[in-house]
């Protein structure tokens, strides 16, 4: 009892805690100055979406509408008809990116790679409606975004 | 006409010089306080602070600053107006009312009168009206008990406060805070006095409400205590109160039990003296402050009864004892000041 309170008058435990914050004060910092540095990015990583087209300029996308099927969070909508060379391609291709949950299932379900997501995680937006995305926005996201894309789908290509 | 100019006006140019002298340094010392403040707490939880504004953040005391004037002053309509408009005023000004009797250099002080540690414990007790005050006239829940909170835990801490002063006023023989400073103090006295340097520094954090005591401010039980309605200026003020109240208690620190202006450890001899009383002054000062954050980066908020219980269950008796041993130790080596031939 007498060591106990030997302890409490001399504040012991205060003083190893201060140490510990005065020791915490000189280790490295674990943030980063976000908007100046920016963390690595997995090339498996789920962010905006994008519609990729072939070298030649001709979309990817053949309408099969497996994305539409397989999004759990019904966020994709896809109304497709014939082209005047016969082949199927989508009338509207939209995506309501309030509703997406970035699972990732689009880009597995499509046949041809067209829709995938991207590294871009900084779409914010001042108003709702320039968060749904239709065809024309997310083909000039693929044409911005192809190189990094096609490196990441090279990069994590063996693994799935 | 000749004597009104020389007599009266000119003088009090001087002091109001003096005054400004004084004050201007203070607030923005006050200012790059809570930049310190964020960035040594940052560095504590491994985090980087304030890094956007000016180079490493500098400039973010100014741009709060200009934040919180550019915003709208709102008085709560069930609100006492003249009393709530008051409060901050009165908080402000006595933290800067207090600054009179520092003595920041050997002759750089505004007044020195034989009463300053009188002079100051008054003043500090008098801030405690314009939280108390706050607390009232917002006529909201929160703020009134973070002013019972503030007034309870302050008027408790005093009394702990009080003995200790007298224990270095026991040393010392004198009222007067250069004296205290200039008084030759023998090693063993500074060893002595240490424990009530310690009582003095956890009382002083309860004094100007800080972690771990900030129980009247208590964001997470309070949202904030007695200043949830306060807004723009008026908050500014409280804010500008109890940063200033920060840096005066630890300038009563440095000034009671730390040697004031003095080298430390007796450096004077060693041949330290080329740097300026002042600067010793400052950086002692900055010592202390650093220890208030430091105890904010490390405790936890108290609850209320520990915070009483150690308060007049500890610090009161232990000071009490500590008063009687003192003034014991200083008869039976007949070091006791002699106040007839001692003391101006």
């Amino acid at each position: 009892m007498f060591v106990r309170a030997a302890r409490q008058f001399l504040l012991l435990e205060l003083i190893k805690g201060f140490y510990m914050t005065f020791k915490y004060m000189f280790k490295p910092r674990v943030t980063i100055n976000y908007p100046f540095e920016k963390t690595p990015l997995s090339p498996r990583f789920r962010g905006e979406h994008a519609l990729r087209r072939y070298a030649n300029g001709e979309e990817r996308c053949i309408a099969c509408k497996l994305c539409e099927a397989v999004c759990p969070a019904l966020a994709i909508t896809i109304e497709s008809e014939p082209r005047e060379d016969g082949s199927r391609r989508t009338t509207r291709y939209d995506i309501d990116m309030t509703k997406c949950i970035y699972c990732g299932l689009c880009q597995e379900a499509c046949p041809v790679d067209a829709v995938v997501q991207g590294p871009n995680l900084e779409f914010s937006t001042e108003t709702r409606e320039e968060l749904y995305y239709n065809k024309d926005k997310l083909l000039a996201n693929g044409d911005r975004w192809e190189a990094q894309l096609q490196q990441n789908i090279m990069t994590d290509g063996p693994y799935r | 006409m000749t004597e009104f100019w020389t007599d009266y006006l000119f003088p009090l140019f001087i002091i109001l010089g003096k005054i400004l002298l004084i004050a201007v340094p203070l607030i923005l010392a006050m200012a790059y306080l809570t930049y310190a403040e964020r960035k040594v707490l940052a560095a504590m939880q491994l985090r980087q602070g304030p890094m956007t504004v000016g180079p490493f953040g500098l400039l973010q005391p100014i741009a709060d600053g200009i934040k919180l004037l550019s915003k709208e002053t709102i008085i709560p309509s069930g609100a006492n107006k003249m009393l709530f408009l008051l409060a901050p005023m009165l908080t402000f000004s006595m933290a800067l009312v207090a600054w009179a009797v520092i003595p920041f250099a050997p002759g750089w002080v505004l007044a020195d009168i034989n009463v300053g540690v009188l002079y100051l414990f008054a003043i500090s007790s008098l801030g405690v009206y314009g939280i108390l005050m706050a607390g009232w006239a917002s006529n909201s829940r929160y703020a009134f008990l973070g002013g019972l909170r503030s007034a309870a835990q302050m008027v408790s801490y005093e009394v702990s406060i009080g003995l200790v002063i007298i224990c270095v006023i026991l040393c010392v023989g004198s009222f007067r805070l250069t004296d205290i400073v200039e008084m030759h103090r023998p090693w063993w006295m500074t060893i002595l006095l240490f424990p009530m340097l310690i009582i003095f520094f956890i009382s002083a954090l309860a004094e100007t409400n800080r972690s771990p005591f900030d129980l009247p401010e208590g964001e997470s039980e309070i949202v904030g205590g007695y200043n949830v309605e306060y807004s723009s200026m008026t908050f500014a003020l409280f804010f500008l109160g109890e940063y200033m109240n920060m840096i005066l208690m630890s300038a009563m620190a440095t000034i009671l039990f730390l040697g004031g202006w003095n080298p430390p450890f007796g450096l004077e001899w060693a041949g330290w003296n080329w740097l300026h009383p002042f600067v010793w002054f400052v950086l002692k000062i900055c010592l202390v402050l650093f220890c208030f954050i430091w105890s904010r980066g490390t405790l936890p908020r108290f609850r209320y009864d520990q915070l009483m219980r150690l308060g007049w269950k500890i610090f009161l008796p232990f000071s009490v004892f500590y008063v009687v041993f003192i003034a014991g130790i200083l008869l039976y080596t007949g070091n006791l000041p002699n106040i007839a031939d001692g003391v101006k």
